[in-house]
Order: structure tokens, then sequence, then C-alpha cells
């Protein structure tokens, strides 16, 4: 199983989790994050006095996956959330030792 | 007021000035609509002060000082308005006039609001007469709103009990005798033609040149100008400035003392004066190259509405907005550029926006008061004579109203001193001065 994190644009998330969900994917975490990376920050202008915030708002998803539906996860959030410019995130990916659905208590793949 | 106060003298109706409400006719009843719009327009400019001036500043401010802003706001108006009714009143517009030099500067009588009553009556500028307790009340949300706007020059790091001791000081010292001088029939910038209706000299160059001279001696806040203070909710000065806007139609077309026509002049000018100044604001903002901004459109709404005070009924719609659009990019310049270079804490631009834009009104009033431009000037004083008047009239007010905030915070400072300490001002003032957080 892998674990997959990925930092995305937040207005990209619709077309992504859509993406994700017509290539099998049953769940995900998604959480409002800031941070910076290339495109640094970005600057708030008030009555003339600028401030510039080096942190950037973007929506971090975490997803478990079967290792076959790994590489085209990464794919999907990949040519999804791509506008070509810099900004559009990463992803990580991750070996996963193991997942446990709490309800039952299942193990594995079946409880992704 | 004076330009309709000349034109009633003009054709033999002198003497009606309303600083000696006391002489009117004495069979004279108040008209009940003319006292019903009055009436209106008081409580319109006490819903300036609160909520909207409280707000309007409030969220400006950084969320730990949103309550000390608003509640030295409010108890500053009370303080007004019980000092109004001692001896602002009698100060300002008193029955017994004094005679000779000193009356250009303060009037007598009426301490205590002594002589009043429910019968007696103030004169307009017409025939017509308001009950004088209306017209008391009306001035007195004057008084209340200039002190109250000083206070976005010293926000964030006044002590509560400083504002308390220098408001009371202040008014007496510095807004009752403006007010004479500009208002009443005797005041000396009044004597001398000064155009100012609803109170570009009396109400926002004083407010706004007292607060840059407490502003200078508070000194600036922690951190500022390198610590980032961006403003704590934009959503509240936005409705800050909506309450604004609503409530200046009570101070400036009140200003008319009638629901008449020049009434309704004003109104329309407090419409289109402060639209240019919004659109203004922002379409500067973008040649400038930034993103035009809800802050943008709020700066650009006071600045046209305090230009177009001075000159609400002394101008014609189209006279107001080259004023609002004058005002705003002068305002714009001032406090997006010139402050940062003179490096003192105007913390919420009461002086960039109330001095500056106030100064533009009062100037520019001399020039849209003017036929040519649509204003309602009959031309008889040239705008070379007029223009000079008017800066007159700033120059003196500049004057008076900085010398005496020195006097009055010289003094609250060597009583109590004017500033929170650095704990105080680190923590906040609403948790530090007032035991409450405005947001948990």
């Amino acid at each position: 199983m892998k674990f997959i994190i990925a930092v995305i644009k937040p207005f990209k998330l619709d077309e992504v989790r859509d993406a994700l969900g017509s290539i099998g994917v049953a769940g995900m975490t998604v959480s409002e994050v800031k941070g910076f990376g290339r495109q640094k920050g970005q600057t708030e202008i008030y009555r003339g006095a600028e401030y510039s915030t080096n942190m950037l708002p973007k929506v971090k998803l975490e997803i478990a996956t079967s290792d076959e539906l790994a590489a085209q996860v990464v794919e999907t959030i990949q040519q999804t959330a791509s506008t070509d410019a810099i900004g559009d995130g990463k992803i990580f990916v991750f070996d996963l030792a193991s997942a446990t659905r709490i309800r039952t208590g299942e193990a594995g793949d079946t409880a992704l | 007021m004076n330009n309709i106060l000349k034109k009633c003298a003009a054709v033999g109706l002198g003497g009606m000035a309303f600083a000696q409400p006391a002489f009117a006719a004495p069979a004279a009843v108040a008209n009940p609509g003319n006292n019903a719009w009055m009436m209106t327009s008081t409580v319109l400019v006490l819903l300036m002060i609160i909520p909207g001036l409280a707000l309007f500043y409030g969220g400006l401010t950084r969320s730990k000082n949103m309550l000390s802003t608003m509640t030295q706001i409010g108890a500053t108006a009370a303080v007004a308005m019980l000092v109004w009714v001692m001896w602002g009143f009698s100060l300002a517009f008193g029955s017994s006039p004094i005679e000779g030099f000193l009356g250009q500067f303060i009037s007598g009588g009426s301490y205590f609001l002594a002589g009043m009553s429910a019968e007696t009556t103030a004169a307009t500028f017409t025939d017509e007469v308001i009950s004088e307790y209306v017209f008391v009340s009306f001035q007195m949300t004057f008084a209340a709103i200039t002190a109250a706007l000083i206070l976005g020059a010293t926000a964030e790091r006044m002590k509560f009990n400083a504002v308390m001791m220098f408001v009371p000081i202040w008014l007496t010292i510095v807004y009752f005798p403006i007010a004479h001088m500009v208002w009443a029939g005797d005041g000396l910038l009044f004597a001398a033609g000064a155009l100012d209706f609803a109170g570009g000299t009396v109400v926002h160059i004083n407010a706004g040149v007292s607060g840059l001279v407490l502003a200078y001696l508070l000194g600036k806040r922690r951190g500022y100008p390198s610590e980032p203070m961006p403003p704590h909710s934009l959503t509240m000065t936005m409705i800050g400035t909506g309450l604004l806007w609503v409530g200046w139609f009570g101070f400036n077309a009140g200003s008319a003392l009638e629901a008449d026509g020049f009434a309704g002049l004003a109104m329309i000018n407090t419409f289109v004066a402060t639209a240019a100044g919004a659109l203004t604001w922002m379409v500067i903002e973008r040649m400038a190259g930034h993103k035009g901004s809800a802050l943008g459109f709020c700066s650009g709404v006071i600045a046209g509405l305090v230009a177009v005070t001075p000159a609400a009924g002394n101008s014609g719609p189209f006279g107001a907005i080259l004023l609002g659009i004058v005002s705003s990019i002068v305002c714009y310049f001032f406090v997006a550029k010139v402050k940062a270079k003179l490096g003192y804490d105007d913390s919420l631009d009461a002086f960039g926006i109330h001095g500056v834009g106030g100064i533009v009104g009062a100037i520019g009033t001399a020039i849209v008061y003017q036929p040519f431009l649509g204003g309602p000037g009959d031309g008889s004083t040239g705008v070379g004579t007029q223009l000079w008047i008017q800066t007159e009239g700033v120059l003196v007010t500049i004057g008076w109203a900085g010398i005496g905030t020195l006097i009055a915070a010289l003094i609250v400072k060597a009583v109590i001193g004017l500033r929170v300490d650095p704990e105080t001002e680190v923590d906040g003032l609403d948790i530090s001065e007032h035991g409450e957080r405005a947001y948990n």
C-alpha cells in the first residue's frame, strides 16, 4: 500500500476529487494548509502600507491506496491539478505499513 | 450654512442667525415638519458615532484593540454630550453674546441650558424656527463626533483615562471656540465670510489636526512600521463606512436646519461626491499598479464625505463630484505616500483623511460655490477673494486646533500620562484596560 500526500491549489480541489473518484479512489482526507515553495508569498496592501506574507494557502490531500492504483493516482492528480504555473504544488508518495478500518477491524487493502 | 445666512442678510432677514435663538419672535412656533427632520438628523449623526465610527475605526485596528477603540469612541461621545449641556452650548452658541474682541471666539449665557423650555425656539436661516432643545441636541452630536474622530490617530496606545480627561479640556479650549468662530453670527470666521456648511473646518480639519498633534505626542505604536499591523476586520470597517455614509445625510442635510431645498441640495451632493470619491480611490489604486481594494473603497467614501461637508449646501452636484474626486486623489497620496516619509503614526489616518480631505473641501468650496460650476453663489464674491477667505479659515483652524490640543494634551500628560505601558500595549488594550476580549 502507498500513502500519498498532495499539496495543490485550493481552486483545483473539486476537479481533482472528481477525477480521483472516477478512477476508483474511495476516500481521502483534505485540509487547508499554508506554506511556500518557489511561489513564495503574496503582498497585501492597506492604504499603501505593504505587507508581504511569505505563506500561501494551499489544500493538502492525504490518500491511502493500493500499490496497483498508486501510480494512476499520482498521474491523475498531476494532470488535473496542473495549471502550468509555479505554485501548482507537489505530490509525495510513502510506503504504507498498515491500514485498519476501525468499525470492523479489517486490515490491508480491504480497509481502504 | 453661511452662504444662506448671508443671503438672508441680503434680503433683510439678518439677525436671524441661530447664534441668537432667544431673540426669535416671541410667538414663533416650531414647524413640526422641520422639527421632525431635525430630530431625525440628530439621531442620524448619533448613528455615525455609534456604531458607525466605532465599527469603521474598530475594524482597522488589531483584534486585541477592538473594544478599546470602540469604547473610547462611545465614552468620548457620552462625555461630550454632558459637557455640551453644562457649558459647551454656552461657549459656542449661548444666549448672551459677549461684546467686543472676546465675542469673536466664544459666547456666554445658557449655562446648564438656563432659560430653555419646550416652548423656546432657535432660528433657522429663513423666518422658520425649530425647537431649541432640538437645535441644542443637533449641535451636541457634532461636538461628540468631532471629539470621537480624533481617536483614530491615537488608537491602540492611548490610555482610556487619558482620553476621558483630554476630551472635556479639548472641547472647552478647542471645539467650542472654533464652532463659535465659524457658525455664530459674531464669530471671527463667520464674519469674515468663510463658507462651511456642515463643519469641514469645525469638525474635520479640527479633528484631523488635533489627532496629528496627539499622534506626535504619543509616539508610534510598538513595532510600527516594521511589524505588520493589518486591519483585523475590513468587514466591520465596511459596515461602519455604510453607517457613516447614511448618517452623514443627517450631518450635511440636517445642517440646513430645515427640511427645505437646501437640505435637498446637501443630500444630493452627499450622494454624488461620495460616490465619486469611492470610485476615484479605487481607480488610483489600479493606476498605482495595485488591486482596487475594499479599504480603498471605504477610504474613498470617507474622503468624499469629508470634502463635501463644507460644500454640501454651497455647491451644485457636479461641483460636489469634482470635490470628491480631488479629495480622494489628495488623500490617497497623503496616506499612501507622504505619511510613510513623515514618520509619525496616525494609526487610522484621522489626519490623513479627515484633516487633509477637510482642507481640500474647505478650500475647494470657494471654487464649487461659484455659479459657473453650478454652485448656489451669486458670483458677487470673486473666486480669488473667496479662496483667500477659505484659506484663512483653514489656517486659523489649524493653528487653534494645533496649539489648543498641545495645551490640553500636555495637561493630561503631566497629571496622568497619555500612553499605556509597554505590557498593556503588547497584550492589547481590550484585556488590559477593559478586562474583556472582543472575540472569544
